[in-house]
């Protein structure tokens, strides 16, 4: 990867992650019922959106290794699968810590906080799949249709708090389709964040979609090496 | 300042999970470019073996 590219990046996410900084702990005022521990809210959400897209990249990653058979697919499908389950991991941490002070538990078996964990399986299996086997074009293919077919509990995800009873704030828009948020300063820090995290998916799905690649050239090579020591053997 | 304590917890966290992914994919990159570097040379070294006992070959025909 473009070393230059990797920096500017990088400074990037760094900046925007200063400034989502100042506005959770500084600029955004203090929810009233919830307090301080609602400030949550404004990396928890972002970790979920940057996990969905993840996921869905892995999807569209999946359908075009299947068409194409390129490996460049395969690893791309891979990256994000792996970001997004680092996301998906803090999207249920911090929702477990903000639930305690404002739920009273840990954890409940809550229809948002149930398809989260069912997504978050989801693509552990696929990331275990990936660990365990070969890296042969079956397997890859194999992971492709599982991707495909696990992106399918994001929407769910995203519409349990619609279809199903449930304590999880529906936070962009309510069940009575007014906004969960008023204040323009909160959606002005909750949109900074965002942009903080999307541009830090970014650059960590660049960084380990090169280290990927670098792993496919390795083994090309290797073999290049084995071609080339049986010629020199038949010499 | 009630809670505070689950505030600074969920940041601590993210960050922490966040710098430790990107240490990983760090020192991945860096033991994948020595192995890189190591095969290419090794594979560099084994085509020049090779020109150069075709060379030797042809030269005793």
């Amino acid at each position: 990867m473009n070393k230059s590219l990797n920096l500017a990046l990088g400074a990037l996410t760094g900046g925007l992650m200063v400034v989502a900084i100042y506005m959770v702990f500084e600029y955004v005022p203090t929810e009233a019922d919830q307090g301080i521990v609602q400030r949550i809210f404004y990396f928890h959400v972002p970790c979920a959106w940057v996990a969905f897209a993840a996921f869905g990249l892995v999807a569209i990653c999946g359908i075009f290794y299947l068409w194409l058979e390129s490996p460049i697919w395969d690893d791309l499908g891979y990256a994000a699968a792996e970001s997004g389950m680092v996301f998906c991991t803090l999207v249920l941490v911090t929702g477990s810590i903000w639930a305690k002070p404002i739920w009273g538990t840990w954890w409940t078996w809550d229809s948002r906080l149930t398809t989260t964990l069912i997504l978050w399986l989801l693509y552990g299996g696929y990331l275990l799949l990936r660990a365990m086997a070969d890296d042969t074009p079956q397997v890859a293919r194999f992971a492709a249709v599982v991707g495909i077919v696990a992106v399918a509990d994001v929407p769910v995800v995203v519409v349990s708090v619609r279809l199903w009873r449930t304590i999880h704030p529906a936070v962009l828009v309510t069940r009575e389709g007014g906004h969960g948020l008023e204040d323009p300063r909160m959606v002005a820090t909750l949109l900074v964040a965002l942009a903080a995290f999307t541009a830090l998916f970014v650059w960590l799905l660049i960084l380990r979609f090169a280290t990927l690649r670098m792993r496919t050239r390795i083994a090309k090579l290797a073999g290049e090496l084995n071609l080339a020591h049986a010629a020199a053997g038949d010499l | 300042m009630e809670n505070f304590g689950y505030l600074f917890a969920a940041y601590t966290i993210i960050f922490a999970v966040i710098f430790l992914y990107v240490v990983f994919i760090w020192r991945r990159q860096a033991r994948l470019e020595v192995e890189l570097r190591t095969l290419e040379a090794r594979l560099k070294e084994v085509r020049q073996e090779l020109m150069a006992r075709e060379t030797t070959a042809r030269a005793a025909q």
